[in-house]
């Protein structure tokens, strides 16, 4: 032990008090945590003043060291319950500080992320691709500046075929074209890959139009699909369930109206029961009840041929609808220009659809 | 209605036959009702005309109105006559706009109705007077029963390939097969040659006009008026009444579907010939033009030169006029593939080209020659010499068959028709039908030309069928075996949107002053045909739209703003033309959202550059920003993008003079390949190291001309392997350094997989990382 720093006579009981009613009132005076602990160290740590007093305890006479140490341990121990209890005191406060500086004015506005969108029309492409990816349709693309081959020809649309004067085509010179229409994509796809087929290729197309409801760039979504025994009654079947998924609607009716289209025998345009009256008949359906969304029809055997498919070994259909007029349908938006404008206050109203 | 149940009993209503025909493929446009609604006008007889006593320009009629009175009217018309017959409204009745007839004074003398011309009842644009009603129209009737004007108009939008209906004939038998209803149609008779005279007809190729027939009226009678009934199918339909020998031309159109002209047979002369137009020639047309007629234009031409450009339109000079007494009528065949696109090209479109284009009935023309002879005769007598035609007259139907096999039918329409319904809906629809082992063999009637191969037989029975009443079935779902990642392009769009950027859709044409403005190296691709001079050239980049886009909105109190676009680039090039879909967005304005405590920071180059970073994460590669020049830049903040040295985009400060020419303020852009944004790889996992990080900060001072990425490239050169990341966290230039010396601050991040760093390990990384920049760039630790 200590012994050979030489030993003391009597245990200082006055050294003792001295020290502890030092203490007491450090302890009660300490105005942090951070002091208080600070205390804790100076007098009961390991270098603390009250443990060097049991230390020294080693120097006494031996029948000193008894009441020595109790005294000193009663003094370590009231110290410590003196900081436990000085300690809850000001942890309290501290909470009870933390409380009142912390009040905030919770009726301020929050930090908010600006939240962009995509557009109305991308939104609506996608919405569709999801339906269509759902039952194994990929997406396709192609050209926006097409060839005539692609554009009319493939599709049986021969030069001076009335059908051409009806899509008002921007031309660069004889052989280019702005694409009328996403139909070339199919003539794409079918010569570059065998049956089966299923895409839909979604894009922009054009037509040299310009008035309240023409706009001469719009968008289309074309979708083909072609195997061994594809009938017009799987046509019906696919885009009556698309209709009813895409309007969210159930029992959303539907009819299918010959209809003429080079490119496809039989043909049919697709009619929806009106979103916006349920049939009753309105301005937006113009008092029939029916809407207008899609083309289609079963591929025509003369575009078969130009893309090199067996029509006697396969069988397909294709059909095509307009991006705008579905999102203006979905969204209830009043004028096509609106979506070319890209006015945020447009384009923000967009933000949480879905 | 009251046209086409001439020719079969139709007892539906308008909306129920609209919708029949529609759902058939005809579809209803419009039902419109033939007369605006009036009431309580009836059919005067004018007794007595006098002058007003107080009026020049008034007269006193006493008109017998079938009445208990003669009613005594005040008229003003000039063509007011004693002895007419024309429409009176009474005192009560109620015309076109709301108007009512009371009993009125008129300068003093009072007038008992109103004698009513053909614009106040709605019924013409425009008159000259009243409208004058038949000798034998019964006096006292009511003019809305008597005319049918309570009759409706349905206007039916034809698909091209149904030219077949672009007359009552046709829409007929449509409706006739559609409501199993027998089809009749007014009795045509040829009428028989009462004079000799005839002009030769001579057609130079055959091919082009297979059938041309001509005949001469004459003795026509000039004051002779085209009967109100035929004027009034005419209005009905949407043509002026003319002359009567015009008006029964069209209304034979109308009726049969076959265009017809008349011309002046004192023009004529002896000989017609059908023929292509010759060098040197020219003709002025009914409509004034004058056109020099090429070799590919078909035209009618007498011995002294063009009369009428074929199957399109007449010339002005053989024009049939009021005081015609003599006519050659023409009625022919005109071959569409010869008469394709030539209207157009003389910027004409008219009722005979647009049925010649798509393709008339070739069985018609003598048909409808006799049917306009016996029109015209009753209506302003003479005399009809014989038919003269030159060419073939085709029979009813197609001479080659087209088989319908019995298995195909289910495999296009997905549903077997009975071989009696094949039948009955084909010969319905006028095609002969012979039963043969594995089908039928079709021959189709002439006058449907859209009825060429199998498959069109099957669409008809499907439409006459109904579609509605075909199977609806859903082919079972064959998702591909490996599907393709998520679209990289897609998830990093829809990022961009996160953070606050809002997708754009602008024109792929721009204004030749952008293309130039933008992009000066570049001759953009032109459209031949602009819709506008602001939207002619195909873009060379994206960068025009959107700061175009940005002008509407800042114009529109939008300040802050972040664009996006994604689309296709037009590049000309010397192998043609690049078209890759470029992604391109534009930022201006606040950096963060307004708020009540955020700072007033605004965009600038390194926000959007933060944005670059982030679409480009993940994309595998060294992405990297070279300083270099572009034209839209501003020479000191453009930046081209490489990702492992390929060019893939470029990033900038709009070029201030830009700005001023378009009117935008200080904004910043990108344009990066698209495609490469869509490629994703699927995550690769990498282990975590349980052992602490250490991190070291180094500053040190460089030439202010090194660029801060070389410092970046140079310690990452060195691939030490405990180095797990360097933090750039601060540039300072100033005080205690060099004019020419910038201090550039660097977070080490050091970390080993298989120990605790030791002191040593982290001196001796430094160690390097500093002994490199001093050789390499000459930079020196600041302490």
């Amino acid at each position: 032990m200590g012994s050979d720093r030489g030993s003391v006579e009597r245990f200082d009981v006055e050294q003792l008090q001295k020290l502890v009613s030092e203490a007491v009132t450090a302890i009660e005076t300490a105005d942090g945590l951070a002091t208080l602990d600070g205390l804790r160290v100076r007098y009961l740590g390991k270098k603390g003043a009250l443990t060097a007093l049991l230390k020294e305890l080693g120097r006494l006479p031996a029948e000193e060291r008894p009441r020595a140490g109790q005294a000193v341990n009663e003094a370590k121990q009231r110290l410590s319950s003196l900081i436990e209890e000085r300690q809850q005191t000001l942890a309290a406060e501290d909470v009870a500080r933390k409380l009142r500086e912390g009040r905030v004015d919770v009726s301020l506005p929050g930090r908010r992320a600006t939240s962009g969108a995509l557009h109305p029309v991308t939104q609506t492409i996608e919405r569709i691709r999801e339906f269509f990816a759902g039952m194994g349709y990929q997406v396709a693309e192609g050209p926006e500046v097409e060839d005539d081959f692609h554009n009319f020809e493939a599709l049986n649309i021969p030069e001076q075929h009335p059908a051409r004067a009806m899509h008002d085509t921007f031309y660069f010179d004889a052989h280019r074209v702005l694409r009328t229409h996403t139909s070339p994509v199919q003539i794409r796809t079918m010569r570059e890959q065998a049956p089966p087929l299923r895409i839909i290729a979604p894009g922009r197309v054009y037509r040299c139009d310009s008035d309240l409801t023409h706009s001469p760039m719009f968008h289309q979504v074309e979708g083909l699909y072609v195997d061994s025994d594809v009938t017009f009654a799987d046509l019906r079947g696919v885009l009556s369930a698309f209709l009813q998924a895409f309007f969210e609607r159930e029992d959303l009716q539907t009819r299918f109206r010959p209809s003429y289209f080079p490119f496809t025998e039989p043909s049919a345009e697709v009619d929806i029961q009106c979103v916006q009256c349920g049939g009753q008949g309105c301005r937006v359906c113009k008092q029939t009840g029916w809407l207008e969304v899609m083309g289609c029809g079963m591929v025509h055997p003369n575009v078969f041929a130009h893309v090199g498919i067996d029509a006697e070994r396969y069988t397909g259909f294709a059909f095509g609808l307009g991006v705008e007029r579905m999102a203006m349908l979905r969204y209830g938006v009043n004028d096509l220009r609106l979506f070319f404008e890209n006015d945020v206050r447009f384009l923000e109203q967009f933000a949480r659809a879905g | 209605m009251e046209w086409l149940r001439e020719w079969l009993p139709v007892p539906e209503s308008a909306a129920e036959l609209g919708h029949r025909l529609t759902m058939a493929g005809l579809e209803l446009d419009a039902i419109e009702a033939a007369a605006p609604p009036f009431s309580g006008v009836r059919i005067g007889h004018v007794l007595s005309v006098a002058p007003h006593p107080d009026a020049d320009r008034l007269r006193v009629c006493q008109v017998d109105a079938g009445q208990d009175d003669i009613l005594a009217i005040v008229c003003g018309a000039p063509n007011v006559r004693e002895g007419m017959k024309a429409p009176v409204a009474c005192v009560g009745a109620v015309l076109p706009g709301d108007f009512r007839i009371k009993r009125s004074r008129l300068r003093g003398v009072e007038s008992l109705g109103m004698l009513c011309s053909a614009v106040e009842l709605g019924l013409a644009e425009a008159s000259e007077g009243l409208m004058a009603l038949p000798e034998d129209a019964p006096v006292g009737e009511d003019l809305r029963a008597w005319m049918g004007l309570d009759d409706v108009i349905l206007e039916v939008d034809l698909t091209p390939n149904r030219a077949d209906c672009l007359g009552m004939l046709g829409v007929a038998r449509e409706t006739g097969t559609l409501l199993a209803r027998t089809v009749t149609g007014p009795a045509i008779e040829p009428v028989s040659a009462t004079i000799d005279a005839a002009v030769d007809v001579r057609v130079l190729d055959l091919e082009a006009c297979p059938l041309y027939a001509a005949r001469v009226l004459d003795g026509l009678d000039p004051s002779a008026r085209t009967p109100l009934w035929m004027r009034e199918r005419l209005r009905r339909a949407g043509l002026r009444p003319l002359h009567p020998v015009v008006d029964v031309t069209n209304y034979v159109m109308l009726e049969l579907g076959q265009p017809m002209h008349a011309f002046a047979a004192s023009i004529v002369g002896p000989v017609i010939e059908v023929r292509f137009g010759r060098p040197g020639e020219a003709l002025r047309l009914l409509n004034g033009n004058v056109i020099e007629p090429g070799a590919d234009d078909l035209l009618i031409a007498g011995e002294r030169g063009p009369l009428a450009l074929a199957g399109i339109m007449g010339g002005e000079a053989s024009a049939v006029t009021a005081e015609t007494g003599r006519v050659v009528l023409e009625s022919a065949h005109f071959s569409p593939r010869v008469l394709a696109g030539r209207a157009r090209a003389h910027g004409l479109h008219t009722d005979a080209s647009h049925r010649f284009e798509r393709g008339v009935d070739p069985t018609l023309p003598i048909y409808a020659l006799e049917r306009a002879t016996a029109l015209i005769l009753q209506i302003a007598g003479g005399q009809a010499g014989p038919v003269v035609h030159q060419g073939h007259v085709a029979p009813a139907h197609a001479e080659e068959t087209i088989m319908l096999r019995r298995e195909r039918i289910p495999r296009v329409l997905g549903m077997a028709f009975a071989p009696a319904e094949v039948e009955r809906i084909l010969s319905g629809l006028g095609c002969r039908v012979e039963t043969t082992e594995n089908g039928w063999e079709i021959r189709p009637l002439r006058a449907r030309f859209d009825l060429e191969r199998e498959e069109d037989l099957i669409e008809e029975l499907a439409r006459i069928h109904g579609y509605d009443r075909l199977p609806q079935t859903l082919p079972g779902v064959s998702l591909p075996a490996t599907s393709p990642s998520e679209n990289g392009l897609r998830a990093r769009k829809r990022a961009l949107a996160d953070q606050g950027f809002f997708e754009v859709v602008t024109f792929s044409f721009i204004g030749p002053d952008w293309a130039e403005a933008f992009y000066p190296s570049v001759q953009g691709l032109a459209l031949s045909n602009p819709i506008s001079s602001e939207l002619a050239v195909m873009r060379p980049g994206l960068w025009p739209g959107l700061v175009r886009t940005a002008a509407h909105n800042l114009a529109r109190q939008q300040p802050d703003l972040r664009l996006f676009e994604h689309g296709l680039r037009f590049v000309p090039d010397v192998s043609g033309l690049i078209q890759e879909p470029r992604l391109a967005g534009l930022l201006c304005g606040r950096a963060e959202p307004e708020h009540w405590q955020a700072g007033r920071r605004v965009v600038d180059f390194f926000e959007a550059k933060g944005v670059v970073e982030d679409l480009c994460a993940g994309l595998g590669g060294a992405l990297r920003f070279d300083p270099a020049p572009h034209p839209s830049l501003h020479d000191g903040q453009s930046a081209r993008i490489l990702l492992e040295d390929r060019e893939i985009g470029w990033l900038g400060a709009l070029h201030p003079r830009l700005g001023e020419q378009f009117d935008v303020p200080e904004l910043f852009l990108f344009e990066l390949d698209a495609a490469i944004l869509a490629a994703t790889g699927v995550p690769r996992f990498e282990p975590l190291s349980p052992y602490p990080a250490i991190r070291r900060d180094l500053a040190l001072v460089v030439d202010r001309e090194v660029p801060a990425g070389d410092l970046l490239a140079a310690v990452a050169s060195l691939e030490l392997p405990l180095l797990q990341e360097i933090r750039l966290f601060d540039v300072y230039q100033g005080k205690g350094l060099e004019e020419n010396e910038k201090s550039i601050a660097l977070g080490l991040i050091l970390r080993a997989f298989d120990r605790t760093l030791e002191e040593n390990d982290v001196n001796a990384v430094t160690r390097a990382v500093l002994e490199c920049l001093e050789t390499r760039l000459s930079a020196r630790p600041r302490y």
